[in-house]
């Protein structure tokens, strides 16, 4: 069976405030942390194997072993922004257990000596950016945060920041000008926040699933985490499941199982009498995989092998009643919608490629136009600063080559059906016409 | 009859620009009264400034200046609005960082962005109307036209399309599309697919709403009652069943929490203990 960790007992009534949490054991790992050498937290972490659960998948240890030593304004930043489509995951963390996060959160600012830190929310999760706020305040007023935190000469601030509604806040230099107070665009990388994020200073940006197992690695050690889940995927990952399947929600799962484990037997499966036609194995952004994929292993590395994504560990699930077209014209829409427009691929690419989407959606589209929307995707990708252009390029190219002949088969039934309507409608205007000499 | 032109007359396609839907009847050749010649002397619509290219017209003066930072003498900003962005600005190295938290207080006292709204900030925040009326443009919650006071945000994105997102949508707003109090609008992924098709009234997330719901729902909105109290997200348990111990489950259902979403008729392992809860 599956350890829980983050979700052991996530209902239990009032979780969310301190008092609860405490009597559970909480804090105990921020109060041991505090007593022991930074890099030996950091070291933890490494050993753990614990990898960046917004989606890039990093090596947590790794990166916070890249902010730079010594005396200066360093900075934690959470990413809660959460808006890859199919992903709802951090969402329940942070309403049902926030004080899980904010204690992650003490540990992850001593480990790299950030002295200011920020949880930024996107804005549409109102209820839970107050359930957060109530909670920031209580571990304030408990001496968890603040100045001298614990009595051990160490300041820790901590302010949750909510968003306003764009996608490309997620991206983490997105997230850092929002956070400054300017239109979120991605910052041309390197410099890496590590080194020059928030206000030009050191900063250690992670999602809200990877901050909030740090006590739990602490608290059972970090070899016995890294031996959860399978080699390279260690550890314990919250999956979000939702589309065609009978059971939707947030599951925790040790990496490693199968795709069908995971949505037929925890999410139940399509409705009766349906079957899996695709699905998205991480979020919106990662190539879809078709039924003859459900086998895989979900981990970091089959997938990756399988030339897709574990991504934000979001599987969406679309049963046969659907049509592609349909799925790939939501997608494309989305990043469209969400380009931020600096760089010239993704703008021009995710708005012509949805053009051509909607143009085979109504029928006025040749087959050629499935090579142009390859290629097109194919200069998207690589050609951006962020990767919010090839989040759009690599699952509407996954569609096309894997559903070619069902995209072609569209493009002619819906042309027929139209040219069918165009001729009832010369006829109809037929008299018409012939009145004024035509 | 090749006469190649856009199917729409420029009024209609400036109003599509501005976010209207496309008009179902768009003009195709033969449509009976469009033959009349019309088709063919259509003249070049041209925009009270004189220009042919859209988007120029309010506020457009080439003579003129951008707009400096506010003169606080000139300003009334309402008081708790100034301590409220204050208390924003000081939680931050740099001040400016204040700007998003900034404008929704605004927002939340005009009802949008407006001119107004924009320039008190701005006069709080030393910083000019200009700025601060692209970063509101940048951001889906931001809103720069006045709109109803009551928010709805109907998500239309993939999980709740292939669940109803997109009718659910289009019911709400042809029950509610009269009312000037409510701004609905079709939204991408809010980060609640488990309960698709769902929706967010003023920041409350409810779901799944089923078609019999709707109406309901759509009268709770026009009232500002609290919108489908059975189906709101917070009260939800986790999908995952072995994630609760046996004892804090029945505690929280003795809490009063609802089981997560089932969408069969099947027996409910462990949820439907709300009649009429959860599906
Ligand atoms: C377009 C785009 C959107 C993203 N959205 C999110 C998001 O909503 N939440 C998140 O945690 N990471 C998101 N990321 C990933 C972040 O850039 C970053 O890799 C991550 O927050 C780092 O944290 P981690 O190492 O803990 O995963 C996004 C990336 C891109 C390119
Ligand atoms: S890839 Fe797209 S979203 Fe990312 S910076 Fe460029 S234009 Fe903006
Ligand atoms: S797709 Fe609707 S909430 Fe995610």
């Amino acid at each position: 069976m599956t350890h829980k960790l983050l979700f052991h007992d996530i209902d239990e009534p009032g979780l969310n405030t301190i008092e609860v949490y405490k009597r559970r054991g909480g804090y105990q790992q921020a109060e041991k942390a505090l007593a022991m050498a930074r890099d030996s937290i950091v070291k933890e972490i490494e050993v753990s194997g614990l990898r960046g659960r917004g989606g890039a998948g990093f090596p947590t240890g790794k990166k916070a072993s890249f902010i730079p030593q010594g005396k200066m304004d360093k900075y934690l930043v959470c990413n809660a922004d959460e808006s890859e489509p199919g992903t709802f995951k951090d969402r329940e963390l942070m309403q049902k257990s926030p004080h899980t996060l904010i204690e992650g959160m003490i540990i992850a600012a001593y480990a790299v000596g950030a002295n200011k830190a920020f949880i930024f929310i996107r804005g549409e999760y109102v209820q839970q950016a107050e359930i957060l706020e109530a909670a920031v305040q209580e571990a304030k007023d408990a001496g968890y945060i603040g100045p001298n935190v614990l009595g051990r000469g160490i300041d820790l601030d901590l302010w949750v920041h909510r968003g306003a509604g764009a996608y490309i806040c997620g991206e983490e230099t997105g997230l850092l000008d929002a956070l400054e107070g300017r239109r979120g665009n991605p910052r041309l990388k390197p410099p890496f926040p590590a080194n020059q994020g928030l206000y030009q200073g050191p900063t250690l940006l992670n999602n809200v699933e990877t901050l909030a197992a740090i006590p739990h690695i602490l608290a059972v050690g970090p070899e016995a985490y890294a031996a959860m889940g399978v080699e390279a995927s260690s550890g314990t990952k919250l999956i979000s499941v939702s589309g065609n399947v009978q059971r939707p929600g947030n599951y925790e799962i040790e990496l490693g199982m199968t795709g069908r484990e995971i949505i037929y037997g925890l999410a139940g499966g399509p409705d009766p009498g349906r079957d899996v036609f695709f699905w998205f194995p991480g979020g919106s952004s990662s190539p879809v995989l078709t039924k003859d994929d459900l086998d895989l292993p979900y981990d970091y590395n089959s997938l990756a092998g399988a030339k897709t994504m574990l991504g934000s560990g979001a599987i969406i699930v679309v049963d046969d009643s659907n049509s592609v077209v349909d799925v790939a014209v939501k997608t494309a829409s989305f990043y469209k919608h969400e380009s931020c427009g600096k760089c010239t691929p993704c703008r021009e690419g995710t708005n012509w490629t949805t053009k051509m989407l909607k143009r085979i959606q109504s029928g006025e589209a040749t087959p050629m136009d499935l090579d142009v929307i390859e290629s097109v995707c194919d200069q998207i990708m690589g050609n951006c600063l962020c990767v919010l252009g090839d989040a759009m390029a690599m699952p509407v190219a996954s569609m096309v080559q894997k559903f070619r002949p069902q995209f072609e088969q569209h493009i002619e039934t819906a042309r027929a059906a139209n040219e069918a309507r165009l001729l009832a409608e010369l006829d109809a205007a037929a008299p018409v016409l012939e009145g004024i000499g035509h | 009859m090749s006469l190649r032109r856009d199917p729409l007359g420029p009024l209609d396609r400036e109003a599509v620009r501005q976010g209207a839907d496309v008009p179902t009847r768009v003009h195709v050749p033969g449509d009976g009264d469009g033959i009349s010649g019309e088709l063919f002397h259509h003249e070049v619509h041209r925009f009270a400034d004189g220009s042919r290219v859209p988007g120029w017209r309010e506020g457009h003066d080439p003579g003129k200046d951008a707009a400096e930072v506010p003169d606080p003498a000139q300003v009334a900003v309402p008081e708790d609005l100034r301590a409220e962005i204050e208390d924003y600005m000081s939680r931050y190295p740099d001040p400016r960082s204040a700007a998003i938290p900034a404008l929704a207080a605004a927002q939340r006292l005009h009802g949008w962005c407006s001119p107004d709204a924009i320039e008190q900030v701005a006069c709080v925040m030393r910083l000019t109307p200009g700025y601060l009326t692209a970063v509101a443009g940048f951001y889906d919650m931001l809103e720069t036209r006045p709109v109803g006071r009551k928010t709805v945000y109907v998500c239309t994105n993939i999980s709740c399309s292939l669940r109803g997102g997109d009718e659910l949508l289009a019911a709400l707003k042809g029950q509610l599309a009269d009312d000037p109090d409510v701004n609905i609008r079709g939204f991408e992924c809010l980060g609640a697919c488990d309960i698709a098709p769902m929706c967010s009234v003023d920041g409350v997330y409810v779901g799944p709403v089923d078609d019999a719901e709707i109406p309901v729902l759509a009268e709770q909105i026009a009232a500002g009652a609290d919108p489908l109290p059975l189906k709101q997200l917070v009260r939800r348990r986790v999908a995952d069943t072995a994630a609760n111990s046996d004892g804090v489950e029945v505690e929280a259902i003795e809490a009063g929490t609802i089981g997560p979403v089932l969408h069969t008729d099947g027996p409910a392992t462990g949820g439907n203990d709300i009649p009429g809860a959860a599906r």
